[in-house]
């Protein structure tokens, strides 16, 4: 698995550069990592080719939406809020914690 | 300016086999929005691989849904495998592809089943499940469970098939096809059927594509991508062509998914054929330590299975992003400005596995 | 034409026999490898404990102190994963599926007279090896003190 480290604030610009490749998004997955952060991988896709990037957030901060660009993206974005709580900014189409009906609010990130 | 309203759809509905709720934004008849919500089936399955040994987790990926379950199993263990450089032998892997493409067929019996059921073909869709039923019986006779096979296991398959049997199966699909092949003339030729799908949901490549579709969805409307030419297990040694279509309506996703299970006949034919023989499990060492992303194509599209060790018992995450939720887009896009009453068949058409888009 | 497509199908099932069987009054026939539930052969039990720890779903209980194996069958997967690992091969899957239920039932077996008495003859050679052995490791140990002493 070929994994770039990215950032919170230079994932636009790479998901922009997938977007003139003509990659499409295949999805986008949280993984709870040590200390609270959470890591999220984004991983687009050519017929054969995969492009993975990652960056590590604290779970706190919000994270920019690639939902304009990729617009399927706003579900898994949804998906993220709903089970991990990290708030994402600038949506399409935002169910406001809706999409998930959970009992506990992100259930992903208890112990 | 028509008053708008919302009706709920689900998550108890005739046409629903499992529990989905979307709220339709309504103008008159037509549907001018569409939002769903899911969570009424969340299990938390991929928070539960914490608790669980790498290799008990096997059992609980296989019971993320009951119709994918193979897949699920499948996509599982050819993540750790490839963690853990695990080589599985030639035959577990030929095993692996005939009981994939048996689960295939069972999954397009049944959806056509319930599609014949959504637009009230009673019979018909009797007759597909008793087709199905006898794809049941093989999974019963080879693997000791109807639904649950628990066949697979890191480092192979658990229980060898013998050479006897699968040629008896064979044998046993050549009647099948016969049989699919009369319910498929009244699925694609018959007047009534053709008024309900003709021109329902229609969606142009461009859209599917953009919408992140796969599976049937995405062949239908004419983009021909089968995650199966990627070659994984021994896809690469058997011949087939990518069955797909450009019209992009309901229609043309039933025939998609019968011209699908002509296919997967033909592939277990071919697969028997070449069965190599020899040992069907490799020893698996240690734990596993990595992380890994496997694509595989499911009944109803592509499915991604994500996962990440850090040389524990317990796996750090196992992550499975379902065809179904990344067809849920195109959902709501392609029931937007359609009528109130094609909705139980639009949200049919995508083949919707809630159990799997939950977990 | 379209609408007499399905017409055949529908007269042949019309007058051929059902496919579906009378039961409960015709026996369900179960084929060979069905996993139904998983029985215990409690004249070959040794009560190692493998089947306990190797449960995904925590259904089985061995009690080394009562000698009895439990099973909890509504917990029960069948997913067979004790038969496989069980060393001495007393587990076994049998055809017949659980039976429902109002309740969740424990299933309790002891262990069989026969097989008790195996055990404890096991067990007292054993222990007989274990102070045979103690005995001599430490008749070994006075006789090195002694040489040193001297």
């Amino acid at each position: 698995m070929n994994i770039k480290e990215v950032t919170a604030d230079t994932i636009l610009k790479e998901a922009q550069a997938m977007k003139i490749e003509k990659y499409r998004l295949i999805q986008i997955c949280a993984t709870k990592v040590e200390e609270g952060n959470i890591e999220l991988l984004y991983t687009f896709g050519d017929r054969n080719d995969e492009a993975h990037f990652r960056f590590v957030t604290d779970g706190k901060t919000p994270i920019p939406s690639i939902s304009h660009l990729y617009w399927p993206a706003f579900l898994y974005e949804n998906e993220i809020h709903d089970l991990y709580g990290i708030h994402v900014d600038n949506m399409v189409l935002d169910y406001r914690g809706g999409l998930y009906r959970t009992a506990e609010k992100a259930p992903m990130v208890k112990e | 300016m028509a008053t708008r309203s919302v009706v709920p759809f689900g998550p108890q509905h005739p046409v629903l086999p499992e529990p989905i709720h979307i709220d339709l934004v309504l103008e008159d008849e037509k549907v001018i929005e569409a939002i769903p919500s899911i969570g009424f089936i969340h299990r938390g399955l991929e928070k539960l691989v914490e608790k669980k040994d790498f290799q008990e987790m096997v059992y609980v990926a296989e019971r993320i849904c009951g119709i994918c379950s193979f897949g699920h199993g499948y996509g599982y263990v050819d993540a750790i495998e490839h963690i853990m450089s695990i080589e599985v032998p030639e035959r577990a892997k030929y095993l692996r592809m005939i009981l994939f493409e048996l689960s295939r067929l069972h999954s397009h019996l049944l959806w056509l089943g319930l599609l014949a059921d959504a637009f009230g073909f009673e019979s018909l869709f009797m007759d597909t499940w008793r087709i199905r039923e006898g794809i049941l019986d093989m999974f019963e006779e080879s693997t000791g469970g109807r639904v649950i096979f628990s066949i697979n296991k890191v480092g192979g398959v658990r229980r060898d098939i013998p050479d006897e049997m699968l040629k008896r199966f064979v044998k046993k699909l050549d009647e099948i096809e016969s049989e699919v092949g009369v319910a498929a003339r009244a699925f694609l030729e018959d007047s009534a059927v053709k008024t309900r799908l003709c021109g329902i949901g229609k969606l142009t490549a461009r859209e599917a594509e953009e919408l992140g579709c796969c599976g049937p969805m995405l062949r239908a409307s004419g983009i021909r991508r089968d995650t199966r030419k990627l070659g994984y297990l021994a896809y690469d040694d058997i011949d087939f062509d990518i069955i797909a279509s450009d019209v992009g309506d309901s229609y043309a996703r039933t025939e998609v998914r019968l011209g699908e299970i002509f296919q997967s006949i033909d592939i277990i034919r071919q697969a028997v054929s070449k069965l190599p023989g020899g040992e069907t499990e490799a020893p698996v060492k240690g734990f596993p330590d990595g992380e890994y992303m496997t694509r595989i194509e499911q009944p109803r599209g592509e499915a991604c299975y994500y996962v990440k060790a850090n040389g524990k018992k317990f796996i750090q995450r196992m992550r499975v992003r379902t065809p179904t939720f990344a067809n849920i887009p195109a959902l709501t896009k392609i029931l937007q400005g359609c009528d109130m009453a094609d909705v139980p068949i639009m949200v049919v058409t995508i083949d919707p596995c809630i159990s799997c888009t939950e977990r | 034409m379209g609408a007499i497509n399905f017409t055949g199908r529908v007269l042949k099932n019309l007058f051929s026999k059902p496919v579906t069987t009378k039961y409960p009054f015709e026996p369900h026939v179960f084929k060979e490898r069905t996993r139904g539930h998983v029985e215990n052969d409690m004249d070959v039990c040794v009560l190692c404990g493998l089947c306990q720890m190797k449960c995904p779903t925590g259904a089985i209980t061995v009690d080394k102190k009562e000698q009895t194996w439990e099973i909890r069958p509504f917990s029960c997967i069948q997913c067979r994963s004790c038969v496989d690992q069980c060393p001495k091969k007393s587990l076994s899957m049998a055809q017949e599926y659980q039976e429902p239920g109002s309740e969740k039932l424990t299933k309790t077996f002891p262990l069989s007279d026969a097989q008790k008495e195996r055990l404890a003859e096991q067990a007292r050679i054993a222990a007989e090896k274990a102070a045979a052995a103690k005995a001599a490791a430490e008749a070994k140990k006075k006789a090195e003190a002694e040489i040193k002493s001297e």
